[in-house]
């Protein structure tokens, strides 16, 4: 049985597929498209057009290095406003042609550093929130690695949510909240678990919608038979999406974010004002 | 603090005369210093007398992770708090003009989103939509409300495609970003105000200034992340003491109540990019 620290491993095992290899796997006649159009094109982020089966899509994602070199300058795939401002460029050009978005979650957090504050990192992830919400065509989100908080919910508002076996999706790194609960990050095995942060607690918790299998050890060690697995998912899920009118698909996506959180109602109010 | 004679200035240690601090707004005379206020005493200072009427105050928080120490903390920021979350939502009127209102409460558990603060924003927003309401916003948040894991992080797509709501109604978002404002919080709803006010001296930011710090590894430039620092960067519209705060709101009301050419405003038209 594997603890969910063990979890948090492989979703950042190095030897993961990367969102380049799952665009290239899954889409053909890929055209990457680069720049916000605003200040810069953010290597942290990957995205472009191209044929999913016989459907133009966009599809776009964070981008982790695979070495060294490559994770500096994609900052280990950690966004900066630039690259959400990108994403959302491209998420309305998809609108604007009618073609269903595909978005790989893969990143630790948004970039925190002072250029990316000075440039709007909250604004940037909150307009795409907001932006996002009401998208007039199919969203289809898949965590594929790491989903960090804020920087991977900047691209994850969709119609379907998945999540590969041994990815991870929570508020705060375990690392962070063990240092934030217990001053203590080498506690981070026990924050991992409190979060209830892989794929088989968020569906439980009712945030994905399915789970996409890893065979064997995990994705590093068979990355195709994991990717015709997720092949498969995102293609039933737009062959659900694609027939929903977009009045419909806005609403029904409204209602799925506006149901999720879990509280009680109280005998009413104690306090004076 | 409020049942003593004198009160010292958490910044400049000046000690003030209560009844005089008061007077003050509860700033300080000497360094301009602007204390943190509770619900309360944001109520009295922004709304007309006696017209703030709560709603959604029987939302209570659950423990739906069964998270470490988590029950605990609710008890005592509850006790603490007088009854209320980390958010006040009611509605109320300000020069005369009926509004809905949102007050976030650092004092309980540093007014974090969890399941119920996200509840309460989202329906605020909703009651301001339905009843063709402006809505007015205080806030200050340390984040997303680690103890409820993902569920706190999808408050962050759920407040802001609600937003998104209230503008089909073409009713205003009027932001106050009051000490601190960080996060999750900033990095959704907060950042997606149609007239963004900063109170003078708060910090705000994605990124907390410690973690940037770690990040980078060197210091930060003077005044990182203060209001007047996010006006200069363009993410905020004004910065204002909180002195002028009512009177500005009403000017921003005021203008938002009267529409010129209500026929030239199309039904459907896309609304804010």
């Amino acid at each position: 049985m594997k603890t969910a620290m063990d979890i948090v491993r492989l979703a950042r095992h190095s030897k993961r597929p990367t969102s380049r290899d799952f665009i290239e796997f899954l889409v053909h006649d890929f055209v990457e498209l680069h720049g916000d159009r605003r200040f810069a094109d953010d290597p942290a982020i990957i995205g472009g057009i191209g044929f999913f089966e016989s459907i133009p899509v966009t599809i776009l994602g964070h981008q982790k290095g695979r070495s060294v070199q490559d994770n500096i300058r994609r900052h280990f795939g950690m966004a900066h406003p630039e690259g959400y401002r990108k994403a959302l460029r491209l998420m309305r050009q998809a609108e604007r042609f009618g073609r269903p978005v595909i978005t790989l979650i893969d990143t630790p957090g948004a970039y925190p550093g002072v250029g990316a504050e000075e440039r709007g990192q909250a604004e940037a992830i909150a307009t795409n929130l907001y932006e996002m919400s009401g998208l007039r065509v199919p969203i289809v989100a898949l965590v594929t690695g790491e989903g960090g908080s804020g920087g991977a919910l900047g691209i994850g508002v969709a119609d379907r949510i998945y999540m590969l076996a041994n990815a991870i999706y929570s508020v705060i790194s375990p690392e962070g909240c063990a240092s934030i609960l217990w001053k203590d990050s080498g506690k981070a095995p026990a924050a991992a678990e409190a979060l209830r942060l892989r794929a088989v607690d968020l569906l439980k918790l009712g945030v994905i919608d399915g789970i996409v299998a890893e065979p064997g050890e995990g994705a590093h060690e068979r990355p195709g038979e994991t990717m015709v697995q997720a092949r498969k998912t995102i293609a039933a899920a737009l062959k659900e999406l694609l027939v929903v009118d977009a009045e419909t698909l806005m609403q029904r996506r409204y209602a799925k974010f506006r149901a999720m959180g879990v509280y009680a109602h109280g005998d009413g109010f104690d306090g004076l004002f | 603090m409020l049942n003593r004679l004198f009160v010292q200035c958490p910044q400049c240690q000046t000690t003030h005369f209560i009844s005089f601090f008061k007077g003050a707004h509860y700033v300080c005379s000497r360094c301009g210093h602007h204390s943190r206020l509770d619900p309360p005493h944001w109520i009295r200072q922004l709304c007309d007398r006696g017209t703030f009427r709560p709603l959604f105050a029987n939302l209570k928080s659950l423990d739906p992770l069964e998270f470490p120490q988590y029950r605990q903390k609710l008890e005592a920021a509850t006790q603490a708090a007088s009854g209320w979350e980390a958010v006040v939502t009611g509605s109320a009127e300000i020069g005369g003009m009926a509004l809905a209102l949102a007050i976030m409460d650092p004092g309980f558990i540093m007014a974090s989103m969890g399941s119920v603060v996200g509840e309460k924003i989202a329906r605020l927003l909703e009651h301001g939509a339905d009843r063709r309401l402006p809505v007015v916003m205080v806030i200050s948040s340390g984040g997303a409300r680690m103890q409820e894991g993902i569920l706190s992080l999808m408050q962050m797509a759920k407040t802001a495609a609600a937003v998104r709501r209230l503008h089909e109604r073409r009713q205003p978002l009027i932001t106050i970003l009051t000490d601190p404002t960080t996060g999750g919080v900033t990095a959704s709803f907060a950042m997606l105000g149609d007239v963004s006010i900063g109170e003078t001296g708060a910090l705000i930011g994605f990124a907390g200034p410690r973690v940037i710090q770690q990040t980078i590894g060197q210091k930060l430039p003077p005044g990182f992340q203060t209001a007047d620092f996010l006006l200069e960067k363009g993410m905020l519209d004004i910065v204002v003491p909180r002195k002028h705060l009512k009177s500005t709101l009403v000017r921003v009301l005021k203008i938002h109540r009267t529409r010129p050419f209500p026929q030239r405003m199309p039904a459907k038209e896309k609304p804010l990019s």
